[in-house]
């Protein structure tokens, strides 16, 4: 196997606050690395880190086979780097920046030219390609972001946190712009808080917390980690919960749960979708009615919270500043 | 036209002088600040307001007060011109400093540092479109004192010479406003910390007054004072008035000692504002 990215004991502190505390990461060639953790995980650090940003204060990364230290130049000619925030001008139309970052890519005056209007017909821009980018909505100055992180088709692409902000229509658009680019066989590291855009765009995730890997795997190893699937089943009379819940017993991989009062049973599973055949026969032959039946996986929040012991951030701010012993570290 | 395509890749792919690159890139990165400059007009119009502004009040109402010698307002117009011209070059620095702070500031940094480019290029880029737009102000501003009574009284050869000086000095003195902008914080405090240097530089020099007027603890400052140097060097060259003080080394050597002082500035501040640039952030 060809390792696209390589580091391996990085540090890094910004004073007293410890944003790194010695991560090793890699990730094959051709293959999509989620780096998963709240604000202040160290996220943002590791990418500047291996996008030659910045230099970590001990350890050793290499991008593409090159040193981020010592060959930084050939490291920059081979990645693409999509920030949190739009890295364009402002004052600039959306062609005049991709034209620029061509020419700053060292391609010539007709060839970035023509990848600028190249890209920005694959991103859905021609209609705006000569207006100033301050018209330009979120999700079109996200894509336009990425438009230019592609100039120099890099085979490593760094997505740091390529939907924060933006609504759910834009977010279901930069997903399936990025599962494009991961279809030819770019190396992608994408950093989120989402667990949901993690689970839907990478091969692997590596979990942070507070400058820690604490987890790693792929989705499905992570969620097994916490608990196999459940299946839920909502009957259609109240009478017939514990009935059913003595039916399908020998189903279960422990005991089920019942809820009278929304006549529900949860019954952990061994074999998530082979049960739930069973259990519909099962139930059909003991004549109880359904009304409802779904195999319920856990979540990557239920991963993070068994993993750390507190949800991730966004559930916690929402939940009022609380705690207090998670404030703002360093960059996220 | 195919064959136009793969020659061009060819040609873009192929290893260029690192040096060739600082160029290049240098250039790429000027049309970007001078397309800014044409989608906000305005910026330009206030930068060309502000010296026309000072010309007409000291033309108009302050010169009447300030005597360099025979020839009365007439004197003090051919007088002050060189003057101003040495002070918009100098304020202009404070814009260099801000737009730099504010870029450094940017998400657009990032990405300039994160590809193959000169990563000098970002400065001189920047430091080059001032450039021309200073050179823009200057030959405004020459208009504008031409209209109010200045008047070029020497040959040809010696009025370039003193644009080049101007010129050069403009380039070389918004270096220090690059690492003075790299240094700060935010726009705002870019703003104040970027004009603050700026005064003592511009007012206490000849430009509006002769030296002999100024308390005599103050004159050596004043004397060598490289904004005082490049005002009584461009009065020579223009043959415009020139009060002096008496025959210090400044006042006899003018015009060498303010391109010795371009050499200086740009020896010093453009590989410090190259190197804050680097390291800013890191």
């Amino acid at each position: 196997m060809t390792l696209a990215i390589k580091a391996s004991g990085l540090t890094k502190a910004y004073g007293e606050v410890i944003a790194l505390n010695g991560i090793d990461i890699e990730v094959e060639q051709g293959t999509v690395l989620g780096l998963l953790g709240p604000n202040g995980s160290g996220k943002t650090t590791t990418v500047r880190i291996l996008a030659t940003l910045l230099q970590a204060d001990s350890g050793t990364a290499s991008v593409g086979g090159f040193d981020v230290v010592t060959q930084p130049d050939e490291v920059r000619s081979v990645i693409g780097l999509t920030g949190q925030y739009a890295a364009v001008d402002e004052y600039l139309t959306g062609r005049e920046n991709l034209e620029l970052f061509g020419r700053l890519f060292h391609l010539s005056k007709f060839d970035a030219a023509k990848r600028a209007t190249e890209l920005l017909d694959r991103f859905d821009l021609s209609d705006a390609a000569d207006r100033g980018i301050k018209g330009y909505s979120g999700g079109m100055r996200r894509r336009l972001d990425l438009a230019a992180s592609l100039i120099g088709r890099p085979n490593v692409l760094f997505l740091d946190e390529p939907t924060t902000g933006l609504d759910p229509r834009s977010r279901q658009g930069m997903w399936s712009v990025i599962e494009d680019l991961i279809a030819e066989g770019t190396t992608v590291l994408l950093t989120t808080q989402y667990l949901e855009e993690a689970d839907q765009l990478a091969n692997r995730i590596v979990v942070l917390d507070q400058g820690n890997v604490i987890a790693q795997g792929t989705s499905n190893e992570l969620k097994s980690q916490v608990g196999g699937d459940r299946i839920e089943i909502v009957v259609e009379s109240a009478s017939d919960v514990s009935k059913a819940a003595i039916a399908i017993a020998e189903f279960g991989s422990a005991p089920a749960i019942t809820e009278d009062l929304t006549k529900t049973i949860l019954l952990p599973v061994a074999g998530g979708s082979t049960a739930i055949v069973n259990i519909v026969r099962k139930l059909d032959e003991n004549n109880i009615s359904i009304a409802d039946i779904a195999l319920r996986r856990p979540t990557l929040d239920d991963v993070f919270l068994s993993l750390t012991g507190h949800v991730t951030e966004n559930t916690e701010e929402a939940a009022g500043p609380a705690k207090g012993r998670r404030g703002r570290r360093g960059r996220g | 036209m195919s064959t136009l395509t793969t020659d061009s890749i060819k040609e873009a792919t192929a290893p260029r002088p690192r040096f060739g690159w600082l160029i290049t890139d240098s250039i790429a990165v000027s049309r970007r600040h001078l397309l800014k400059i044409t989608r906000v007009p305005e910026s330009l119009f206030f930068a060309l307001i502000q010296p026309v502004m000072f010309v007409l009040l000291f033309a108009f109402v302050f010169g009447g007060a300030i005597d360099v010698g025979p020839g009365g307002a007439q004197a003090y117009r051919e007088y002050l011109i060189p003057g101003i011209l040495a002070q918009t070059v100098m304020f202009a620095v404070a814009g260099i400093t801000v737009g730099i702070t504010e870029d450094a500031s940017k998400g657009i940094m990032d990405r300039f540092r994160s590809l193959p480019m000169r990563p000098g290029a970002v400065l001189t880029g920047h430091t080059l479109a001032s450039l021309l737009q200073n050179i823009l102000v200057i030959a405004i501003l020459s208009i504008t004192g031409l209209a109010v009574g200045w008047r070029i009284n020497n040959g040809f050869s010696d009025a370039a010479l003193a644009y080049f000086m101007f010129a050069s000095f403009a380039y070389a003195i918004t270096w220090v406003g690059a690492w003075i902008g790299l240094h700060m914080p935010n726009s705002e405090v870019a703003g104040t910390a970027g004009l603050a240097w700026i005064f003592p530089f511009t007012f206490a020099s000849n430009i509006f007054t002769p030296v002999a007027t100024m308390p005599e603890w103050l004159q050596p400052f004043v004397l060598w004072n490289p904004v005082s140097c490049l005002a009584l060097a461009a009065r020579q060259l223009f043959g415009n008035p020139t009060p002096l003080l008496g025959d210090s080394f400044p006042e006899r050597y003018p015009v060498e000692l303010s391109f010795a002082y371009c050499f200086l500035l740009l020896a010093i501040f453009a590989p410090l504002a190259v190197r804050a640039f680097k390291t800013r952030n890191k």
